[in-house]
């Protein structure tokens, strides 16, 4: 197929109507509404469901319902919305229903701004609502992965019955890049457990109320095993230029780019400066950042935050080698220049 | 051979209902369920439990049921409906539920005239956490978190909500109706049917508002509890059917 120039937010839209979606369910919020305005359009035609819910906790809730249903379901907002969704993206979790959540960041907290921002990595990979549960999160880093990421999202979604969440931001929202979608979506998994009437077996049920104590342990420890299954089976990374790296960056999503010029700058200064790029961020890829920093003196972490992968960086290189940290936020992101600066400062006190 | 007179509904599971004696959240899952049963849609129906004392409604109700957050249930039926227009979504909530948490959620479904039926059950009290006062407390009304009465200056006023519904354009059906004596509830029972055959022919939201009775947190016994509901909620929810389809000319 041909690559066709497309925004970010409306290729991941485009790449859930190729997955087979046909069902959204949102409320508007900047910098993500381009993803409903086109399904909006689309959906009526392909006989599919676009509804804009009342608040983000009706949204989530919609999702719920026809999660329970047995289809393929998505919703996207950003960060204050995320948050009233959080309620609802537990419940999810602990019934076991597979959609995507995307969450295009803003800066934060509060209303924060529009501009984009990765503030929200903590939200996503540790504490996106209550109760012993994670989401997979997928960061994706072009208008290419957008779409990629989006199609996996979907099936890791319904092989591991999971919420599964594109965290991505209002830079690769908005950005114009070439995109090629691929041409087989991933298939859609049976779903014998689906609240769709019961005729001729016994009752469905999606519940998350179990108020026996061993009951309610022994469905988390089932969790628990199929969280394991998942770190051990599906972490997923990027490194450039890093065997030889004496200098290893690491960065996610947008960042991540303007971190791969700032190595390149590096290089052609002669500095053996690399990279490393998780792509899932829950599971972290903690194994393959250690193997990509296993010949670095130095690692530096850029975000657009004030530090949020930084923690999981500093766990998954167990304190070996030093650990620099450049971030930026409200909106302002790491220039190649200011990374490469940061660089410099680092290898003349390797040399020191 | 003895002649059957009364068996258990097929859409009612063999479960014994964990509810305390004299509550009328037993009473109104009967006549949801027989309801279901005669328009023979049990393996068409999806069922949204909510949150308060009928949270274990999927245990009871025999057919596939989804349980939602705490007033959050219309949303959830609004998902499975807009999946499943072809089955039957119904809800089942409190008023702690619907009027309080939920408010957002109920006035939406109602507006965009969800193809839903829902059974709204006012008790005037938070039955599960023990008794709080609710936004249907009536004014005066003790509750352990009025422990002087609902005060007017302080807590506002008693809630009527399907007064507040009937004014919606998407809303096709809405009554109110009670289960303090035997003819209320075959009342009851013929609103309950109504608003499923609205959703049957596709009429729009439909709503039934149950006056019922909790007599562990009103501390009355079953029988004084159903006097209370005639005596003091009647002057304020007064029964009746505040909007059907048929009278839209629909
Ligand atoms: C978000 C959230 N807040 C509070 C609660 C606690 N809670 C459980 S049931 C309930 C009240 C239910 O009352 P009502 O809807 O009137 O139903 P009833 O128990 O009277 O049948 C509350 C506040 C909860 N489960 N979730
Ligand atoms: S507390 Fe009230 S509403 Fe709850 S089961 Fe008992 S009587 Fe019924």
């Amino acid at each position: 197929m041909a690559k066709v120039l497309m925004g970010g937010n409306e290729a991941l839209a485009e790449a859930a109507l190729r997955a087979g979606c046909r069902h959204f369910f949102g409320y508007p919020i900047t910098p993500q509404s381009e993803i409903p305005e086109y399904l909006a359009k689309k959906m009526p035609q392909l006989d599919g469901v676009y509804l804009q819910a009342e608040s983000e906790i009706a949204a989530i809730n919609m999702v719920y319902g026809a999660a329970g249903a047995g289809v393929r379901v998505f919703t996207a907002s950003s960060g204050p919305g995320i948050s009233l969704m959080s309620e609802g993206i537990s419940y999810i979790a602990g019934a076991e229903l597979p959609c995507v959540i995307v969450n295009i960041m803003r800066g934060g907290p509060g209303l924060g701004n529009i501009a984009p921002s990765q503030a929200d990595y903590n939200q996503a990979t540790k504490g996106i609502g209550h109760g012993d549960f994670h989401l997979i999160v997928l960061a994706p880093n072009s208008v290419q992965e957008m779409a990629d990421l989006t199609m996996l999202a979907f099936q890791l979604a319904e092989e591991y019955r999971n919420p599964a969440m594109i965290l991505s931001d209002g830079l690769l929202g908005q950005m114009m890049e070439p995109v090629e979608f691929n041409e087989n979506p991933p298939k859609e998994k049976d779903k014998p457990w689906a609240t769709r009437g019961a005729k001729g077996r016994d009752p469905n049920i999606i519940n998350r109320l179990l108020i026996e104590a061993e009951a309610l342990q022994k469905h988390n420890l089932k969790l628990q095993e199929k969280y394991q299954l998942i770190k051990e089976t599906q972490c997923r990374c990027e490194s450039y230029l890093a065997e030889d790296a004496d200098i290893l960056l690491a960065a996610f999503g947008s960042c991540s780019r303007m971190a791969k010029s700032a190595v390149e700058m590096a290089r052609s200064r002669g500095i053996k400066a690399g990279l490393v790029r998780p792509i899932t961020l829950w599971p972290f890829p903690e194994k393959e950042v250690a193997e990509a920093a296993k010949g670095a003196k130095a690692c530096l972490v850029t975000e657009m935050n004030e530090g949020q992968m930084l923690l999981d960086i500093r766990l998954a290189l167990k304190g070996r080698i030093p650990i620099h940290f450049l971030g930026k936020s409200g909106g302002i992101i790491p220039t190649p220049g200011e990374i490469l600066e940061e660089i410099e400062r680092i290898e003349v006190n390797l040399r020191g | 051979m003895a002649e059957k007179i009364a068996a258990r509904t097929e859409a009612l599971t063999e479960n014994p209902f964990h509810y305390c004696p004299g509550c009328a959240h037993g009473i109104i899952h009967r006549l949801v369920a027989e309801t279901i049963e005669e328009l023979g849609v049990r393996e068409k129906t999806v069922g949204v439990a909510s949150v308060g004392c009928s949270v274990f409604a999927y245990n009871y109700f025999n057919m596939d049921m989804q349980q939602a957050a705490h007033g959050r249930a219309p949303a959830v039926a609004t998902g499975i409906k807009r999946v499943l227009p072809d089955n039957f979504v119904f809800t089942y909530q409190g008023d702690g539920d619907l009027a309080a948490i939920g408010t957002a959620e109920i006035v939406h479904a109602a507006a965009r005239g969800e193809n839903i039926t829902v059974i709204f059950v006012n008790n005037t009290t938070y039955g599960m956490t023990g008794g709080q006062s609710a936004p249907t407390t009536i004014l005066g009304q003790k509750t352990t978190t009025t422990p002087y009465g609902r005060d007017p200056h302080v807590n506002g006023y008693p809630m009527g909500v399907s007064e507040m519904l009937s004014t919606l354009g998407g809303v096709a059906h809405v009554s109110r109706v009670s289960i303090y004596s035997p003819a209320q509830v075959n009342r009851a029972k013929r609103a309950i049917k109504k608003a499923f055959e609205v959703q049957r022919e596709k009429k729009g939201f439909s709503f039934v508002e149950v006056l019922a009775s909790c007599p562990t947190n009103w501390r009355m016994t079953p029988q004084d509890a159903l006097k209370w509901i005639e005596e003091k909620m009647l002057p304020i929810y007064p029964l009746g059917e505040f909007k059907t389809a048929a009278e839209e000319g629909k």
